[in-house]
């Protein structure tokens, strides 16, 4: 391994992708972590007010 | 259809004023926005636009310089990686929106066309990022071809989608369905413009409604404030 990819990777990647299997659905763990992270973001842009959202509604009535 | 007495001969006149009377200025390019735009859900729609202008961007760069280039030099590497995590951001970001949108029943108030476009947009997206799975010019492109090949011919499209044909596959990545996505993209913009961001769900008045339903209540209208029924 040279020393830029070691320098380079916060993880080893060396290795092949670790896979979860439910019947036939075959996932990787890499895009079950991003998939989770997108609900995490979802639901975070619903929940989180948004930036000055409440004066702009005092403002109105 | 008849023409109006008023309306130019020309049929580039007649384009200007179908144009204007679809889009005034004023809604092209607004002023301000209603207060509920102020929500997250409308700043992952504009960070989609956002990568898509950086994927069409460094996708430039990487088709003028060539495979050599961003296989085996640093620079090269850099902007396959921006490309690459460009187009992560752009589907990240498209999914949370469209999520949003699907929860806010975006397609009311004559906004069905607002909806399939954007819609359309993620699925036709899908495909020109696969092509560029199949573009890369090594050894996992040629894994993804072989194995998409047999997923595509199970399904009876080989014969007009050949992944492992790689003049075609590049053809479909660089121009054939960027040129959709862009022109769904700014179809869903000028659509927006047009129609306006869909309003919430106007609770107060469904409730009153609800309650209209009861003997000795008052009606009310059960679309939201600016809605078309």
């Amino acid at each position: 391994m040279s020393h830029g990819s070691v320098v380079g990777a916060v993880f080893n990647l060396d290795h092949p992708a670790h896979v979860v299997e439910w019947h036939f659905i075959q996932l990787s763990v890499a895009n079950l972590v991003v998939i989770g992270l997108m609900f995490v973001v979802f639901a975070a842009a619903i929940l989180l007010p948004f930036p000055g959202a409440a004066g702009r509604r005092g403002e109105d009535s | 259809m008849s023409v109006a007495p008023n309306r130019p001969a020309s049929w580039t006149g007649r384009v200007r004023e179908t144009v204007v009377e679809a889009l005034p200025p004023e809604k092209l390019l607004p002023d301000g926005q209603p207060t509920y735009v102020a929500s997250w859900i409308y700043v992952f729609g504009v960070a989609s636009i956002a990568s898509l202008i950086v994927i069409v961007g460094s996708g430039t760069i990487l088709s003028l310089k060539g495979p050599a280039w961003w296989h085996d030099t640093g620079v090269g590497h850099f902007f396959n990686s921006i490309h690459l995590w460009a187009v992560e951001l752009f589907f990240f970001a498209m999914v949370v929106h469209l999520w949003g949108k699907y929860w806010m029943a975006a397609w009311r108030g004559g906004r069905v066309r607002v909806w399939i476009t954007g819609a359309v947009t993620f699925l036709v997206a899908i495909p020109t990022a696969l092509t560029g799975y199949v573009s890369q010019q090594n050894f996992d492109a040629q894994w993804i071809a072989t194995q998409a090949k047999d997923g595509l011919n199970s399904v009876g499209v080989g014969a007009f989608f050949n992944v492992t044909n790689f003049g075609q596959m590049y053809s479909f990545h660089v121009l054939l369905l960027p040129m959709a996505v862009i022109g769904l993209v700014s179809a869903h913009v000028l659509l927006v413009r047009r129609h306006g961001v869909v309003p919430p769900f106007d609770l107060e008045t469904r409730l009153a409604q609800l309650g209209a339903a009861e003997p000795g209540s008052s009606g009310a209208s059960n679309d939201a404030p600016g809605e078309r029924p």
